[in-house]
């Protein structure tokens, strides 16, 4: 039997951040995938990044993992959202080439130190007692492992509709593989149903592009990797269309006929990508719907129309599409359709994303109720960073909502779980202003290199950054100014005879480097991204100092990790409510305790009690 | 680690009020306050000057240093008279003069749990007292949020999370094509900010104190609760009856009690009915009875056992004392115990002002402070335009911290979900 350190199986977005992870931990991987030719796959939608996507990317690539770099390796066009908003909430985005980006996740992966990509199909886990010890594959072969990373996307219940067409998705129906789907359902996990939509996928050739509005990249492309510093592949244009009031109709009159309003779906669907059924439905007295038109590559004769996302039949998707402009003789190469699939309640997952109920088994993506490339990623490499950690006895990690996205995400999901596909935004990051996405390798790469998931090259630009950086901070904040100094420099400044330095002059809102280089010339000779990050270090200057107090109050809460098991009901003055709540929610860190609702302070200091004494017992 | 505060005496009305300080800054302001401190642990008399030197009260400090008091942080207690002028005063001086902050209930052990000054079952043992301390407050807060305040903040908090959730669309949902909303925002924020202006000015304080405290009288029906408010009352307030449900609604009486404005509830008495209307007026009583500071809970003398205490501070009274000629108990018909029931009123009031009465006022004032200095500020950025949208949605997230003990917890699920219903979001 092959043994490995770590299996990963699924090849998709999580799967090749988990095994890529793990690899580059030092762990011996199996990344299992049906088909070589799966991974790196965009199922969805032909773009990366946006805003708290753009952010998860920077902090995949911050601990050193693939996506950016595949993404600025196919990315036709680059556009940072929000140029116009402070830099904390500027999410960077690509449009990507699907093969472009499926050869370079290709070529990173077969570049990967002790990653070996094995292509078969995982049927069972093998387990002895509750511990992993590996999978078995194609129903007859087994491989040995200490941990095992679980990618499979929709696999559990998923089902395809079209119309009044339905057919089970991937490769549920092959009996092998359900051997695997009863396990994991013969866990008796929390499971819900969620469902989600794609568009119609256009030809090309079949848009009359000189009719439509043209959406170009940036002049400045801001790239998804700290370590690009190029454009690769050529740049294109989107377009952007609408629908009108005639399209509205057709989808109208054929509501009854959409698998979404005929009765046959009962997932929940996410509320901010609506279908189009949704959104002529929901918001009828909207006229128009805006559409992007994105290529789905340099060379690719498809165009993804996002915006459109249906479960309508072909007919009605093919007579809608031609009512809309530039669209008039559409050629439709493969019709919309909604999936539904079960996913396992993320609450079952500790914040390592490991499940709670068996040793050595970790979920990563869409199984835990997400939805997108980006989050897929992250939580691929949270798990498989983890499944390394695992296998040679080391502790857990996580992230803390106060340093990274990826923390936000796995800590809502592991407390909350979900209603809908979980999706990013910034609005989740209650300390959105310190979580930029220009400086995710300054609050990540130094844990990365702590962890053991940076590689040297990686380690090398972090360090020579990061010294120019803290140099040109030091510089900054010995040289200090006379408020008549900075008077005569046309600065209003109260004349209080107290000097200023000019970093704190840099967190003034109408001072800008270039004021700076006027009163000190000697600051022109730092490079010119020192001096944009720490401008845009200081736009929140105060903003963030009076956060401070609150986030050591929450690290050290994090920091408490609650025991398994605590008998709430008997713990002496907290009320019955409480533990209830406590019971039902089952919070892995004094943290997560103090979000839940009606939690009291002195409530708290009862569970901080019983953490200590726990802890006290473990030492003994 | 921040300096906080709190009245720390035990429960019930003594001539001294203990006020503890935790933090870094403890001794510095004791010493703003007092003028010179004693050596560390031991008494010295000293009179408090609040940030204007106006005096307070002549009051005992002592101070403790970090790694021997009760928190393990530095520590000064003020001793001073316990009336609720004196507490309230100084109370303010060290919140609005110093800026320090009130404690959280538990908060002081918490920080003794953290710095390992106390051990486990000195916390355990406290469990239930931090419970109760809790759930004064909580009651404190729900008497607020039903009252006319109540619908007022919470029309503050629909003003909130509709201004948070037109930023938040402006931040996140950029590529949409909605358009621009700084007026709109404008208008929600101004709203709060005119509300929070007013109860700051006093009005509502005004009226509270005026309101004075709530006391329900509670009971099975036929205990002689309409009874005893027109006792209470020396005229008949409430229509009695020897027939059992005779009071459908929450009849209410107004009269001083100790000093203390109280108002008495008189409830429809607890009895299963078919009765709609009646059934309705029990409800309701219960309710209201729920929410009172203080509750009677009157069982006549001819019944069998004695009903349960809602808290511990209820009264539980034995009525109709007269019918079977005994000595102890109430009588609304001959007066006996009359003077013993106002008596222990009065006593369980002057604990509840002096415990959290004033605190909680005092939270809430310096919650709303809190809100409408960041409010304002944001404002002022979507008037001057040109403005960082994050950081006026980090105002609006400030304001709606400070607030949350009045209009509750605001989770991003809440503005999501007001973006997702007023807008149509999505590719």
């Amino acid at each position: 039997m092959k043994q490995y350190d770590v299996i990963v199986v699924g090849g998709g977005h999580a799967g090749v951040e988990a095994a890529l992870a793990a690899g580059r931990m030092g762990a011996a991987t199996a990344l299992v995938t049906f088909r070589k030719d799966d991974l790196g796959v965009m199922s969805c939608n032909p773009a990366f990044g946006g805003l708290g996507k753009g952010h998860l990317v920077r902090e995949i690539d911050a601990l050193d993992g693939a996506m950016g770099l595949a993404a600025d390796h196919a990315a036709i066009q680059y556009r940072l959202l929000n140029r116009s908003k402070g830099p904390a909430v500027q999410g960077p985005r690509v449009q990507a080439d699907r093969a472009r980006y499926h050869a370079a996740i290709g070529s990173i992966v077969a570049k990967a130190e002790n990653v070996t990509v094995v292509e078969a199909e995982a049927t069972a886990l093998e387990l002895t007692g509750d511990t992993v010890t590996g999978i078995q594959v194609n129903g007859n072969t087994k491989l040995g492992a200490r941990a095992v990373v679980l990618t499979t996307g929709t696999f559990l219940g998923g089902k395809v509709f079209i119309g009044n067409e339905s057919y089970p998705a991937g490769r549920m129906g092959n009996a092998a593989s359900t051997v695997l789907a009863e396990q994991l359902r013969g866990l008796d996990l929390p499971m819900g149903r969620l469902k989600t939509g794609t568009p119609p996928r256009l030809r090309r050739s079949s848009i009359d592009w000189a009719a439509l509005d043209q959406q170009p990249g940036d002049d400045l492309p801001e790239y998804m990797s700290f370590l690009t510093d190029r454009t690769i592949a050529p740049q294109l244009s989107c377009a952007i269309t609408h629908t009108n009031p005639e399209t509205h109709d057709i989808v109208r009159a054929n509501l009854d006929r959409s698998a979404m309003y005929g009765g046959q779906i009962e997932g929940v669907g996410p509320r901010y990508c609506p279908s189009i059924e949704d959104k002529i439905t929901r918001f009828a007295d909207k006229q128009s719907h805006q559409i992007f038109l994105e290529p789905e590559g340099v060379d690719d004769d498809i165009v993804y129309p996002n915006g459109i996302s249906t479960s309508l039949p072909v007919d009605v998707q093919t007579s809608y599409v031609r009512t809309i402009k530039g669209l008039e003789a559409a050629e439709i190469t493969q019709p919309g359709y909604a999936i539904e699939y079960d996913y396992i309640d993320p609450r079952a997952l500790t914040l390592s994303l490991r499940l709670s109920a068996l040793n050595g088994f970790f979920l990563a993506g869409q199984i835990n109720g997400t939805t997108g490339y980006e989050e897929a990623g992250a939580q691929g490499l949270i798990a498989g960073l983890n499944a390394a950690r695992h296998a040679m006895g080391d502790n857990p990690i996580s992230l803390s909502r106060s340093d990274s996205y990826i923390g936000v995400m796995i800590d809502d999901l592991t407390s909350r779980g979900v209603s809908e596909p979980y999706r990013m935004f910034t609005s989740r990051a209650e300390y959105r202003l310190s979580l930029r996405a220009d400086n995710a390798d300054q609050r990540l790469t130094s844990l990365g290199m702590e962890w053991g998931c940076v590689g040297l090259s990686r380690r090398e630009a972090f360090l020579t950054k990061s010294e120019a950086l803290s140099a040109a901070r030091d510089a900054l904040g010995k040289k200090s100014f006379t408020p008549a100094q900075l008077k005569a420099a046309g600065l209003k400044v109260s004349d209080d005879g107290a000097r200023r330095s000019a970093l704190v002059l840099l967190g003034l809102p109408d001072v800008d480097f270039d004021t700076l280089v006027k009163l000190h010339p000697d600051f022109k000779a730092i490079e010119p991204c020192v001096q944009a990050q720490l401008s845009k270090e200081m736009v929140y200057a105060s903003y963030l100092r009076r956060q401070e107090a609150q986030i050591s109050a929450l690290r050290a809460d994090e920091g408490r990790s609650i025991p398994t098991g605590v008998e709430y009901h008997s713990i002496n003055g907290l009320s019955r409510e409480l533990a209830s709540k406590l019971v039902a929610a089952q919070p892995k860190t004094l943290a997560q305790a103090a979000r839940i609702d009606g939690m009291t302070p002195a409530a708290l200091v009862l569970l901080l009690a019983q953490v200590h004494k726990h802890d006290k017992r473990a030492q003994a | 680690m921040d300096t906080i505060f709190a009245l720390a005496s035990a429960r019930g009305k003594s001539g001294i009020a203990v006020i503890r300080v935790s933090g870094p800054r403890a001794h510095d302001v004791a010493r703003a306050m007092a003028g010179d401190l004693p050596p560390l642990r031991e008494a010295g008399l000293r009179l408090l000057r609040d940030g204007a030197g106006e005096r307070l009260d002549s009051a005992l400090v002592v101070c403790f240093a970090r790694g021997a008091s009760f928190t393990g942080e530095d520590v000064a207690e003020l001793m001073v008279h316990g009336s609720m002028a004196t507490v309230a005063a100084v109370e303010r001086c060290l919140g609005e003069d110093h800026g320090l902050r009130l404690a959280l209930p538990g908060e002081f052990t918490r920080r003794a749990l953290d710095n390992g000054v106390m051990d486990l079952t000195q916390v355990e043992a406290l469990g239930d007292l931090l419970e109760a301390e809790t759930e004064s407050q909580r009651r404190q807060a729900l008497r607020v949020l039903d009252g006319a305040i109540g619908r007022i903040v919470a029309v503050w908090r629909e003003h909130l999370v509709k201004a948070a959730a037109l930023v938040e669309t402006a931040i996140d949902f950029v590529e949409e094509d909605i358009g621009n909303f700084d007026a709109m925002i404008v208008a929600e924020l101004r709203a709060v900010v005119h509300g929070l202006h007013d109860e700051l000015a006093g009005q509502r304080a005004r009226e509270r104190v005026q309101t004075g405290f709530e006391v329900a009288l509670v009971g099975p029906v036929n205990a002689g609760k309409s009874s005893l408010l027109n006792a209470l009352a020396g005229r008949n307030a409430a229509i009695t009856s020897d027939i059992a449900g005779t009071t459908r609604d929450v009849l209410e009486l107004r009269m001083d009690v100790g000093g203390f404005a109280v108002t008495f509830l008189d409830t429809a008495g607890l009895r299963d009915t078919a009765e709609q209307v009646e059934a309705i007026g029990i409800a309701r009583g219960k309710a209201r009875a729920e929410q009172a500071d203080l509750r009677i809970l009157l069982y006549p003398a001819d019944s069998d056992a004695p009903p349960e205490a809602l808290s511990e501070c209820d009264l539980v009274v034995r009525s109709k004392s007269d019918l079977v000629g005994s000595v102890e108990g109430i009588s609304a018909h001959t007066g006996q115990g009359m003077d013993w029931l106002l008596d222990q009123i009065t006593r369980r009031l002057s604990d509840m002002t002096a415990r959290d009465g004033v605190t909680v006022r005092q939270r809430h004032q310096q919650a709303m402070q809190q809100a409408h200095v960041a409010l304002s500020d944001a404002i002022d950025k979507l008037e001057a335009g040109d403005y960082i949208a994050e950081l006026v949605a980090a105002d609006i997230r400030i304001a709606m911290n400070a607030l949350d003990s009045l209009i509750g917890v605001v989770d991003v699920e809440d503005v999501l979900g007001d973006i997702f219903s007023s807008f149509c979001i999505g590719k």
